[in-house]
């Protein structure tokens, strides 16, 4: 509003931004190909790929990469299911009760892992439940179904009641309503809650640390590895994460343009 | 609830309600209370528990005035317990960061809202959200890596002739520079989302009425833009807050020897003190610090739980 200059200093700090968050990566990830027993990019010591070799190399953490894909679909199978009646309850209320519903579904959401692990852990613990992956799997439940909810519950806001009444009035059992009319409607949602769900429970560390007992997964693997000895295989496994996660980006990005120029061709016509 | 059985069903409406009580009471509320209640109580040997020793008392949140030590600030003196000062420097240190991510992500927010060109907007969130999708860890890991002693930023600022001798960059504030560098580049986006989103609901008309109207650009922000982004404000601050205080990896990889932080301790506690008990108490402050946050934010910028949790 105060004319170009303002402007061009704002795009300027954008970029440097863009750098200020991409950069670290690029350190991290250039690291992997340097035959240095530290990892960094520098000094450069010159090209090697011995860094992946040992990565699918430690048995370890095929086993703990294992481990946590198991949890990730086991956090999904809980998580998605609950988030989403969570959020047709809630909506369904008004006043009062539907403060204070929200109000505990959002609590875990505001509490720290550690916090989330710790009393997860005691609270199995006086049943004789023993610490574990399956406790984990409870930890990461408690707050990651807060975040199905909230999603499935922005799109539930745009639901249009008046169809589940004409579905009910034309005959339609509640079950057929359900699976016809609002789950339809709810898709788009509970699958963003799903994939979110899964990539929350995958770098997921604070509450996993305190729940897992002797088992690792992925994240809390790494991060002992990073405290005791480190070597490059980290940043192996960060040039494969940051890797597909560009891969992913391209994807999304090229879907979009594409539906974009969809968009404006049926609006030429 | 009537309304739910005509709308779903006796069945339907019995599953949902089930789900969600699992959910609240088994993974909640009676956790959290299992936590309150055995922070009281002592730790013991398994065959004591439930015998004459295991009784209530405050004994576990006193260790946190325990082992008075000493501590030099501003060129003062002076004793205070331990665990008490680690307290203290995560509260302070987290709300730093919280301060500095809004005040990175500010200017950014406004350039997404009101200034780029709609057409682009799409391709620069996309790159802002590429280090969200790498995990927190290795976002952690890369500053471990860039700050270590004679690590790339030393060389490429020697190579530059900027610094001549390698400088170990984590152990400024007091042994907290490398802590605070890494939590407000874990966390940035969690600042910068919510703020946003606010941002992206102001009217542009009310930008160019204050200008014709005569306000200054500060003006224009402090009246009008920053008033309507409290609730993302508050959202982005209670987010990064909580996230900081209660981050292990960070405050371990990018540490120095001087840096301890509050969760490190309550590690300690569970791991290798092995006393749950104390381990709970500690915990139970934390999550009250963080309680009190969010309430303090929420009573500051005038916003509901709902504006927060987005």
């Amino acid at each position: 509003m105060q004319g170009k200059t303002s402007h061009l200093v704002l795009r300027i700090y954008s970029i440097v931004f863009l750098l200020y968050l991409l950069v670290p990566l690029a350190v991290m990830g250039g690291a992997a190909f340097n035959d240095s027993r530290f990892p960094s990019p520098l000094p450069w010591k010159g090209f090697t790929l011995r860094w992946f070799v040992d990565l699918f190399n430690d048995e370890t953490m095929l086993q703990s990469a294992l481990n946590t894909v198991i949890v990730g679909i086991f956090v999904v199978i809980l998580a998605v299911p609950i988030g989403t009646a969570g959020a047709i309850l809630v909506n369904s209320l008004k006043g009062r009760s539907r403060t204070l519903l929200y109000a505990t579904m959002i609590a875990p959401v505001l509490t720290p892992g550690a916090v989330i692990g710790i009393s997860t852990l005691l609270f199995w613990y006086k049943f004789n439940v023993p610490a574990g992956l399956h406790l984990s799997v409870l930890g990461q439940v408690s707050f990651i179904a807060a975040y199905v909810m909230l999603m499935v519950l922005a799109r539930l806001q745009s639901f249009d009641p008046a169809l589940e009444e004409a579905a009910l009035d034309l005959g339609a059992s509640h079950a057929q309503m359900l699976r016809r009319v609002l789950l339809p409607h709810l898709f788009p949602a509970v699958l963003a809650g799903a994939v979110l769900a899964f990539f929350q429970s995958v770098e997921n560390f604070n509450t996993t640390q305190f729940t897992r007992g002797s088992s690792t997964t992925l994240t809390v693997y790494v991060g002992s590895k990073v405290r005791s000895g480190i070597t490059p295989t980290i940043n192996a496994l960060a040039m494969i994460m940051i890797t597909l996660t560009i891969l992913g980006a391209i994807a999304y990005e090229i879907k979009r343009r594409r539906d974009a120029a969809r968009m404006a061709a049926l609006d030429a016509e | 609830m009537s309304e739910l059985i005509r709308r779903f069903g006796t069945l339907l409406t019995t599953v949902a309600i089930l789900l969600t009580a699992f959910w609240l009471l088994f993974l909640v509320i009676f956790p959290y209370l299992g936590l309150f209640e055995q922070s009281f109580r002592p730790y013991l040997p398994v065959d004591e528990i439930g015998g004459p020793n295991d009784f209530y008392s405050v004994n576990n949140y006193l260790s946190m005035f325990h082992n008075p030590t000493e501590i030099n600030l501003l060129g003062l003196t002076f004793s205070v317990p331990i665990h008490l000062w680690v307290f203290f420097i995560t509260i302070l240190y987290s709300s730093i960061t919280a301060l500095a991510a809004l005040l990175l992500c500010y200017p950014l927010a406004y350039y997404m809202a009101k200034v780029i060109p709609p057409k682009s907007l799409p391709t620069f969130l996309l790159l802002l959200v590429i280090p969200m999708w790498v995990s927190e860890l290795l976002r952690a890991f890369a500053w471990f890596i860039i700050l270590a002693f004679n690590g790339p930023l030393t060389i490429v600022l020697q190579d530059l002739h900027i610094i001549t001798d390698p400088v170990r960059w984590v152990n400024g504030l007091g042994g907290y520079s490398g802590v605070v560098i890494g939590l407000v580049y874990a966390y940035i986006l969690f600042m910068l989302f919510p703020v946003y989103n606010s941002m992206s609901s102001l009217d542009t008309n009310q930008l160019e009425a204050a200008e014709d109207l005569g306000a200054r650009w500060w003006q224009t922000h402090w009246r009008v833009v920053v008033p309507h982004c409290k609730p993302g404000i508050a959202s982005g601050s209670v987010t990064v807050f909580m996230l900081a205080a209660g981050s292990i990896l960070v405050p371990t990889l990018v540490g120095s020897t001087r840096s301890r932080w509050f969760t490190e301790i309550i590690q300690q506690w569970m791991f290798e003190s092995q006393d749950w008990n104390t381990g709970a108490a500690y915990a139970f402050v934390l999550l009250i610090v963080c309680t009190i946050f969010v309430t303090l934010m929420m009573r500051f910028f005038k916003v509901g739980l709902a504006d927060i949790a987005k």
